[in-house]
């Protein structure tokens, strides 16, 4: 294993290349330039054979993978914040149809305000589109999740989108060490994509046809069937991945130190690698806390979820994300993930990290000292008191 | 390589388009003059509801619907799968959407899948409104056209824009091929998609389709109206190769824009009530217009007469020319002698089973179903003298 | 029926719907006096359900034809008519062969 310091972009680029994706459209936004400028270079320098192609809007970049992968060829394409609105109907579309498509959300917040940093907004806004979601910690896994996220997609028992979400500038522009595999390790990994069906004369079918009230149900069925099944099959590839290249992935999640904890953090992304500090911070000082990192949060692993927090006493989730006017995603859907089992652990969850606002170890051990005093009371992290708020 | 299924029937019967629907039938126009090795593209709109309920598909080549403003991307997206896997020379590219899912809501698609040079025909047809979701007007909605969103009512004579000029705005994109047609000109329809599919590179077909439930006429009007808005004036026929026009169908009987409107419903407040006949006459300028700037009254023989050559055929002569066994295909009419050889009309010297060369055709044409207009653009080798 | 994966559908499936039983009031009748195979009324026809090959041997697939009446109106020779769905079927029919080719007519 060789580690090489390097950008996220250039990573999660390498990975895609060594994926032999031969359509690859996207539209400009930042914090996802630099990816899709990599693989520009690849292509024309002749290390990557494929078709570039630049369109003119995210709208537009989603639709071209959407018929080349129809066609029967890999695709790919990436995008942010207000490039994922954009898209938003298409990925509905392809999830519909059943297409493999690959795609890495570099997670930057939603306008207005406009804000190009950090949050995860911009994916958990498309949490029902059918695509899967999977959520990096580092760059070394931005990237190895992009092999996994093939294999995943292309499973005919799957046959769903895969988007893999990685935090926009924390992880795109930082330079860390990653192990780029060579191309004869990821072709034995991932073998060329077999279309269930595609266009083709000699075999033509009709793609996108409308359904009526009597059908339209059982397709979303499927779906949420096929979702299902993909935690298993998620897992499936985890253990394939780290006997073919030679170090673990996490699969659905990772457990950090929950075995006996008795307060389990549950964040996803980056964040993850600031709450092991302030976990092993307090483990030193016999404080039994632990992180429960979900990286699969399409499909939402219920089961296993409730299975490893289960003899946690308190459960406190930090999410970069929220739902205006309702309770925070993260945290409700794990509330309801606890509704009728027998382990009923406290849970409070926090908003933060909105807009690229950084989450210290002081953040942290700020809301283990708010859900300490107050249980079950959610709120923002870090919300300034010096600012005026008119109207508030 | 695809199973033959005659290209009459590459669109299939069973559809649920309305009875006399235009669209329906260029639809199938199109895919005929395409043949099998295609895939084709489409926007939502009547063209895919009607065709695609599942399980029933009138389509026989592959096909794909995505969402409305989309297609000219999609279709992108099936060309660039398509060269990168060396396939693209054997299969011809189709993206196809109506006036609205063109013109307007997948105008930035279609301009980008122009701009870079994707080797597609991208059809448009237009019906001049929002159709399928209820006859609404659209960027390509006539002037004056009663819509559902552009109503006549008392303080308004309909829409009150023309229609947005997209040939012209395909032809400022530098494609190498532009062209109007009219499905009341099946042939016409014919010829410059297969001319379309010859050429390698971004190419656009609008072709008017005329809508019975929308427009408010009788059903069995679909091909007439058709013919009557070309012999206005109002929808020129033209081609663009390369930015240039090169061909724009004559006029031969001058229509006068009340004949065209009148049997349709979505014009009748411009004959019902006061001022109706100054509208009229707004109408009747956009035509006068178009056929001033694109000649389309002007005389060819101008033109052609310089081209004739000083041989002369008798009869006897002109026998010789018949087709058969190589031999070229000449055919007389009023005087002239006409060079059939290379037209896709005439198959071994014989057109529609019925008609030879190497013969005066001057009477025969009184009873065919096309005019003489049909003749044009064949080269002319030679005078005729019985 | 299946749902299939992403309602992907397979080719010509349309032929089961029968719009022929859209007609109300009236059919076109082709008279066979003075075709002159120029094929207008199958290039113009939006159902796809005029067949023939020859003079005088055109006929539509009455049970696709919606009863529009383009073909009547297009006919350069005035050879086909509507007339009432009550007036009773010409005696011929059209053949298909297993690939729902158009092979001719038969009368009689």
């Amino acid at each position: 294993m060789a580690r090489r310091m390097m950008e996220g972009s250039q990573a999660v680029a390498s990975a895609v290349a060594l994926c032999r994706p031969q359509v690859i459209s996207a539209y400009p936004i930042t914090p996802q330039t630099h990816i899709v400028q990599e693989l520009g270079q690849k292509v024309a320098d002749g290390d990557l054979v494929a078709e570039f192609v630049n369109v003119e809007s995210e709208h537009s970049a989603a639709s071209v993978v959407l018929g080349a992968s129809a066609t029967g060829v890999r695709v790919y394409t990436a995008s942010s914040s207000q490039g994922i609105m954009l898209m938003a109907e298409v990925l509905f579309n392809i999830s519909g149809m059943r297409l493999p498509v690959v795609l890495t959300c570099v997670n930057r917040a939603l306008s207005a305000p406009l804000s190009i940093w950090n949050d995860q907004q911009d994916s958990i806004s498309v949490r029902d589109s059918g695509f899967l979601q999977l959520y990096a910690e580092n760059n070394q896994e931005a990237a190895d999740l992009v092999y996994q996220a093939y294999r995943i997609a292309e499973d005919h028992r799957i046959a769903l989108p895969v988007m893999v979400c990685m935090d926009g500038y924390i992880l795109s522009h930082a330079w860390e060490g990653v192990d780029i595999p060579d191309q004869s390790t990821v072709d034995a990994f991932l073998p060329p994509f077999e279309p269930i069906y595609k266009l083709d004369p000699d075999q033509p079918l009709t793609f996108g046809m409308f359904m009526e009230p009597d059908k339209y149900l059982e397709n979303r069925y499927m779906i949420q069937n096929a979702m299902e099944r993909a935690v298993g099959v998620i897992q499936e590839v985890a253990h394939d991945f780290e006997r073919a290249f030679g170090r673990a992935s996490a699969g659905v999640m990772e457990e950090y130190q929950t075995a006996d904890a008795s307060t389990v953090f549950v964040v996803m992304g980056s964040l993850a690698s600031t709450i092991k500090e302030v976990v092993d911070e307090l483990r030193e000082r016999g404080e039994k806390v632990g992180l429960l990192r979900l990286v699969s949060y399409r499909p939402f692993p219920q089961d296993l979820v409730c299975g490893a927090l289960a003899r946690a006493k308190s459960i406190i989730v930090i999410e970069k994300a929220l739902s205006l006017g309702g309770p925070a995603p993260l945290v409700s859907e794990l509330r309801s993930a606890f509704y009728g089992r027998p382990a009923q652990p406290g849970v409070t969850g926090f908003v933060a990290g909105l807009g690229g606002r950084d989450i210290t170890v002081d953040t942290v051990k700020a809301a283990l000292e708010r859900a300490r005093t107050g249980a079950g009371v959610d709120g923002f992290l870090d919300l300034r008191t010096d600012l005026e708020l008119e109207g508030e | 390589m695809a199973q033959a299924v005659d290209t009459d029937h590459l669109f299939a019967s069973g559809h649920t388009a309305c009875a006399g629907c235009g669209q329906s039938l260029a639809a199938r126009l199109v895919l005929r003059a395409a043949g099998p090795n295609i895939i084709a593209t489409n926007s939502t709109g009547c063209l895919e509801v009607f065709s695609s309920n599942y399980p029933h598909s009138a389509w026989r080549v592959p096909w794909i619907h995505s969402l409305f403003e989309n297609s000219a991307a999609v279709a992108s997206g099936v060309e660039a799968a398509l060269r990168i896997s060396g396939r693209l020379d054997g299969i011809r590219v189709i993206g196809q959407g109506g006036d609205g899912g063109t013109a307007d809501i997948g105008f930035g698609a279609l301009s980008g899948m122009f701009e870079r040079g994707h080797d597609i025909l991208f059809v448009c047809y237009d019906n001049e409104a929002y159709m399928n979701t209820g006859v609404q007007r659209s960027g390509l909605t006539p002037f004056d056209a009663s819509t559902t969103t552009s109503p006549a009512g008392r303080e308004s004579w309909g829409n009150r824009t023309g229609k947005k000029n997209l040939p012209q705005i395909a032809v400022a994109h530098g494609v190498p091929y532009v062209a109007t047609t009219s499905v009341g000109y099946p042939f016409d329809l014919d010829k410059k998609v297969k001319k379309a599919l010859s050429i390698r590179g971004p190419k656009y077909l609008q072709v008017f389709v005329p809508c019975p439930l929308g427009w408010r006429h009788d059903t069995s009007l679909c091909t007439s109206i058709a013919k009557m808005v070309v012999e206005t004036g109002l929808y020129p026929v033209l081609e663009y190769e390369n930015g240039v026009l090169t061909s724009a169908r004559r006029i031969t009987k001058k229509r006068p824009v009340e004949e065209y409107l009148k049997p349709q419903g979505r014009y009748a407040h411009l004959f019902n009530r006061e001022g109706g006949a100054e509208e009229v006459a707004k109408i009747q300028a956009l035509a006068d217009d178009n056929i001033a700037r694109f000649g389309l009254m002007d005389k060819p023989a101008e033109a052609k007469k310089a081209e004739v050559v000083a041989k002369v055929f008798t009869a006897s002569e002109l026998a010789g020319f018949d087709g058969l066994e190589g031999r070229p295909a000449y055919v007389a009419y009023k005087g002239r002698v006409y060079d059939v050889t290379g037209s896709s009309l005439w198959e071994d010297g014989e057109h529609q089973l019925e008609h030879r060369a190497g013969r005066d055709l001057t009477r025969e044409m009184e009873n065919a179903p096309h005019d003489e207009d049909s003749l044009g653009s064949l080269p002319v080798v030679g005078e005729f003298k019985a | 029926m299946k749902i299939t994966l992403g309602g992907v559908g397979q080719p010509g499936t349309s032929l089961a719907n029968k719009t022929g039983s859209w007609r109300v009031n009236l059919r076109p009748s082709f008279l066979h006096v003075t075709c002159t195979a120029c094929t207008l009324c199958a290039l113009s026809c939006p159902e796809g359900c005029i067949y023939g090959k020859g003079r005088n041997t055109y006929y539509p697939d009455y049970d696709y034809c919606k009863g529009c009446g383009n073909c009547a109106n297009v006919c350069p020779v005035d050879d086909i008519e509507m007339v009432s769905e009550e007036t009773a079927l010409p005696v011929g029919s059209l053949v298909f062969d297993d690939d729902d080719e158009f092979r001719s007519m038969s009368t009689g």
